[in-house]
């Protein structure tokens, strides 16, 4: 090792404080990016993979019947490659460890050979065998919530009739990756399990022989999408076809993209925040490093070291702060990352989903640390390099300091001659100050966004699943049934009240968009469900005409009292306008709502509902559960309350760990800074805060007047730093902004406490560990020194 | 006051020979702001192997600017300056650095030794850029600190320091040795050591050795003896018979 590479060491050691605290917050950093990268390559890798070798289809059609041979006209469409048809129903389950009945979803498999598409990986038993009708696949989300293995049975009600099930094998599906059902809000594994049966025993329950309901097409590589779609709804419009719809708007993907995405501005916003303050602190401490080794330099070049030679060895040092910050980070990001990892397996659901570290990705958490770092420090090394020797060698020309703008304004009689000092100081590297108190308002800010999700999404699931569902429990019929059902239903046992809806499947388009989902016709005075926006304000159906989502109506472009075509996938299929009347401010799913007899009038039918909504004694509702489990023309039952409960516990753990995360990032920057400020304040007013010493100022009085300056910039810094917060959670629900959620900008008073509280004492902790440092210097052989 | 320009015109082939530096009208100008210092108002001057010359002369007076100057650490605002074949009256950093690294040892007042280096591995700083060096460890005994080789500057005293400087100025075996004051921050029997060091080094490696000093008691070392004044050289001497650091009377 060459002499100016220990000093390199040396000179590290010397500062080590500075330096772990800089390397810490470059480590946070490249944490952060390793992390969200190398799980967002993890789970695209895994899913593409996946999609591929389970051959997952890129068009799905749901029908009500049509012929098999159907079948031969579809595959003639230019573009499309395979078609696949299936039997798919809903059925309710009865399981024993649940009062409520459960979702079960019926997927027919074919008898002989393997299904074409959406393949099924056997995780546990065995594969469906030809002839046996009572014999099912479990997916493995449903029978792990369950604690079902192979062997065990389970009782299905199928058209009305009891039918005990045998699980022979445990399976995963590419389809249900994310495993919701479509139109739930909640994911909910004990309540929704999807089974596959063979082809010819569903075809048999459900009068399908011969006959499908659903289908799912694979493309050629660069088939046009939408004109596959917009042929394949021609040719299967006759049969029922809720219509055609990609990959984008298949339920499963679209949360799996919605976390993609996340993960990607994840990658991006938090290194960046981490790798500017890291980049700021380099710049101080290097700035000051070269400022008090000015003569050091000047030596080196007057022995002939050249400029090259002067930066390189500086820039070494940065080198040095990096590979270590870099390493750290990595290290930490990697086991933030597989925990992640290990979260994300209870909501995504891959044959396998390894968390691997990829050296590209490691290595570019290294360049963008490295960039940031000498991005810093390269100002001040070059001009050190820069200096003329000769004249480095002259004594530096004494500070030039005048009295602050207050003093000036004729405010000094107000403040101590210490006060004086710290203002001074202050005034005179302004934007050194100001930057501090940035990175000190930074990390409030990080506080705020670190605590604002909690708060914000428990108010979104709040107003949404109290204020506005009020219902205990949702019924959906198989089939539009007539209003007065509604009567049966409400004198049911424990039934308090009761408001039916009709929900009716339609494309809307306006202009060149277009949104395949599902209308809600809710009653004009509802009083179970309501809409409620994001002010807690309940809002009333008008008479005529739709309401939509504030997002919805972004994707269609759309705005209060445009007219949207509306085609209806439903009954007779009417093309109508409907004027937009509304555009509301909701939290879940893209909307569309109408007042129920105006979706009747639209639809040219009677006083027809789809499904009701029911409050329900909660004493009676096993009686309950027990009728409904076995009513004819109820489809699906929607328990709400236990979905809710199960949803809140897992995000719950999700965001506390998150928010450990981030309190853990906030304290490091607060530190980084606080303590490399102290320290550099420190180096600079050595002689004058000896001479203080000298004339008999105490440590203690010493101490203030160098930590006042910070406890100025903290204080003066919290303020912005709740605005920054602010804006920051502000930008998080901009990115949060997406068809399946939308986080609102809601922050709790206890949110900017937490953030305040924790930002003083991160600043006072670190500060007390400089006083211990300042305690320990013998100020007064400063003095002895040359300047 | 004399005219320096025809008083004291060296022969441009002394007795030494081809003289290794010279400088012709050499003036130096600072600028300030609005302020301009004139540090040297033209100055000829011609250094010749071997020989061991003192600049004496007032604070203020440009004997640190024409040193620096004369070692490539600054350029005359105007005149050239040579050595041998070396242009260093050009403002090129590269030369210039050249220049310094081939041949070119300082000594300063304030020893400037790197603080986080030991005595040895502040001299293996310039040994390991240099050409010819001799090894550290002999560049120390040559100033007689075989024994605080391992020390840091911190726990040396000022004499002890200042032998390092040499040391180190030394010890990549120099055509020149330039030494600005550097008796300046010691008492005088540390300060006798040091001269003492400085003239051996002349003595024994033949190297031309300039030695600024107002301490015109040093001058008594001298081969030559150059005075200056407001920026110009208004006396010069030679002496017959140089007397060795120990014999000067403080
Ligand atoms: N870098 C500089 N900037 C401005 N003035 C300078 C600079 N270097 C030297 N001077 C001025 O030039 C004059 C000569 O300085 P110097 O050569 O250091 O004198 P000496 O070494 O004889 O004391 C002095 O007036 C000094 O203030
Ligand atoms: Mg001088």
């Amino acid at each position: 090792m060459s002499v100016l590479d220990r000093k390199v060491l040396r000179d590290l050691w010397q500062m080590r404080g500075q330096a772990l605290a800089i390397a810490l917050v470059m480590a946070c950093g490249v944490a952060a990016f390793v992390m969200s990268l190398s799980m967002l390559h993890a789970l695209e890798n895994t899913q593409e993979r996946y999609y591929e070798d389970y051959q997952f289809p890129h068009i799905f059609v749901h029908l009500k019947r049509a012929p098999r041979t159907l079948l031969e006209r579809l595959v003639t469409v230019p573009g499309v490659s395979q078609a696949q048809a299936r039997i798919v129903e809903d059925v309710t389950l009865d399981m024993p460890a649940l009062a409520e009945p459960a979702v079960g979803r019926l997927i027919s498999l074919p008898e002989h050979g393997e299904a074409r598409m959406n393949r099924l990986y056997l995780r546990r038993g065995r594969w469906l065998e030809p002839g046996r009708s009572e014999e099912v696949l479990a997916n493995e989300a449903f029978a792990e919530a369950h604690g079902l293995h192979p062997g065990d049975s389970l009782v299905a009600i199928i058209n009305g009739r009891r039918q005990q099930l045998r699980i022979v094998g445990v399976v995963l599906s590419p389809e249900y990756i994310y495993q919701i059902r479509p139109g739930d809000m909640l994911p909910d594994a004990k309540r929704f399990g999807v089974l596959w049966m063979n082809e010819t025993d569903l075809a048999a329950a459900f009068d399908m022989e011969g006959a499908f309901n659903d289908l799912t097409l694979r493309l050629m590589p660069g088939a046009p999408e939408p004109e596959v779609i917009r042929r394949i709804d021609r040719l299967t419009a006759d049969y029922g076809s809720l219509g055609a719809y990609g990959r984008t708007d298949q339920t499963s993907n679209l949360f799996i993209s919605n976390e993609l995405r996340q993960l990607r501005s994840m990658a991006l916003i938090v290194p960046i925040i981490f790798l500017a303050v890291a980049a700021f602190l380099m710049n101080i401490v290097i700035t000051r490093l070269i400022g008090t080794q000015r003569e050091q330099i000047a030596t080196l070049k007057a022995f002939g070291y050249s400029r090259v030679e002067i930066g390189w060895h500086y820039l070494k040092m940065v080198l040095v702060l990096v590979v270590l910050g870099s390493v750290l980070g990595t290290a930490v990001g990697t086991w933030m990352g597989a925990g992640m990892t290990a979260l994300y397996t209870r909501f995504f659901h891959f044959p396998v989903l390894r968390y691997r570290l990829d050296p590209p990705v490691i290595g570019l958490g290294f360049l963008a640390c490295a960039a940031s770092a000498v991005g810093g420090a390269l100002g001040a090394v070059r001009r050190a390099v820069r200096q003329p020797p000769a004249e480095a060698m002259r004594p530096e020309p004494p500070q030039s300091f005048r009295p602050t703008v207050i003093e000036r304004l004729g405010f000094e009689r107000f403040f101590s001659p210490a006060l004086r000092m710290i203002l001074r100081q202050m005034e005179r590297r302004p934007l050194r100050a100001l930057l501090s108190a940035l990175v000190i308002a930074l990390a409030t800010a990080i506080l705020v966004v670190g605590d604002f999700v909690g708060g914000s999404v428990q108010y979104a699931l709040d107003t949404y699943f109290h204020l506005a569902q009020r219902q205990d429990v949702t019924v959906l019929f198989g089939e539009p049934s007539e209003g007065r059902v509604v009567y049966d239903l409400g004198h049911l046992p424990g039934v308090r009240s009761c408001e039916s809806f009709r929900n009716v499947p339609a494309r809307l388009h306006f202009g060149p968009r277009s949104r395949r989902l599902v209308i809600q016709g809710v009653e004009r005075q509802g009083e179970l469900n309501r809409l409620i926006d994001f002010h807690q304000q309940p809002l009333v159906v008008p008479a005529q005409g739709l309401v939509l989502s504030r997002k919805l109506a972004e994707l269609l472009d759309a705005h209060v009292g445009d007219a949207l075509t509306v085609e209806v996938l439903e009954g007779l299929r009417p093309v109508r306008e409907v004027l937009v009347v509304g555009v509301m401010e909701d939290f879940f799913g893209t909307n569309a709502y109408m007042e129920r007899t105006a979706l009747n009038r639209l639809m040219r039918e009677g006083p027809l509902v789809s499904g009701a909504y029911l409050a329900v004694d909660s004493a009676r509702l096993t009686e309950l559960y027990d009728k409904l489990k076995h009513c004819p023309g109820v489809a699906v039952v929607v328990v709400k309350e236990a979905a809710l409960k199960s949803f809140e516990d897992t995000i719950a753990e999700n965001l506390l760990i998150i928010k450990s995360f981030m309190v853990v990032f906030a304290c490091i920057i607060a530190f980084g800074v606080v303590y490399n400020s102290v320290r550099i304040t420190l180096a600079e007013r050595a002689r004058e805060l000896a001479t203080l010493r000298v004339i008999g100022f105490t440590r203690a009085e010493v101490s203030r007047i160098l930590l006042g300056e910070l406890a100025v910039l903290t204080v003066l810094a919290i303020p912005g730093g709740l605005w920054l917060g602010h804006a920051l959670a502000e930008l998080d629900t901009l990115v949060n902004d997406t068809e399946l959620f939308r986080l609102p900008l809601w922050i709790e008073p206890s949110t900017y406490g937490f953030a305040v509280v924790v930002t003083l004492s991160a600043a006072l902790v670190s500060g007390l560990i400089v006083r211990r440092q300042i305690d320990r210097l013998d100020l007064v052989s400063v003095l002895k020194t040359k300047e | 006051m004399i005219d320096s320009s025809t008083a004291i015109l060296p022969a441009l082939d002394g007795p030494r020979g081809q003289a290794v530096f010279q400088a012709r009208g050499i003036t130096k100008v600072y600028r300030m702001g609005e302020v301009e210092v004139q540090a040297l108002r033209g100055v000829d001057l011609d250094l010749f192997p071997s020989e061991f010359v003192v600049l004496l002369g007032p604070s203020g007076s440009g004997k640190s600017t024409l040193l620096n100057i004369l070692g490539g650490l600054d350029v005359p605002t105007s005149g050239t300056v040579r050595y041998q074949n070396h242009d260093l009256s050009a403002e090129n950093d590269a030369l210039l650095t050249r220049y310094r690294r081939q041949h070119v040892g300082f000594v300063f007042q304030f020893y400037n030794l790197i603080p986080s280096l030991t005595a040895r591995e502040n001299v293996a700083l310039i040994t390991e850029i240099a050409a010819n060096p001799m090894p550290p460890e002999e560049a120390l005994a040559l100033v007689g600190l075989s024994e605080r080789m391992n020390h840091f500057p911190s726990q040396m005293s000022g004499g002890e320091q200042q032998r390092v400087a040499i040391a180190r100025a030394i010890a990549k075996r120099p055509d020149v040795l330039l030494c600005d004051e550097p008796t300046g921050a010691l008492d005088v029997t540390t300060g006798i050591v040091v001269l003492d060091v400085i003239a051996r080094v002349n003595r024994e490696l033949g190297t031309t050795t300039v030695v600024i000093t107002h301490n015109a008691v040093i001058a008594g070392m001298a081969d030559r003896v150059i005075t200056l004044s407001d920026g110009r050289i208004v006396a010069q001497k030679s002496n017959a018979a140089k007397r060795s650091a120990r014999e000067l009377v403080w």
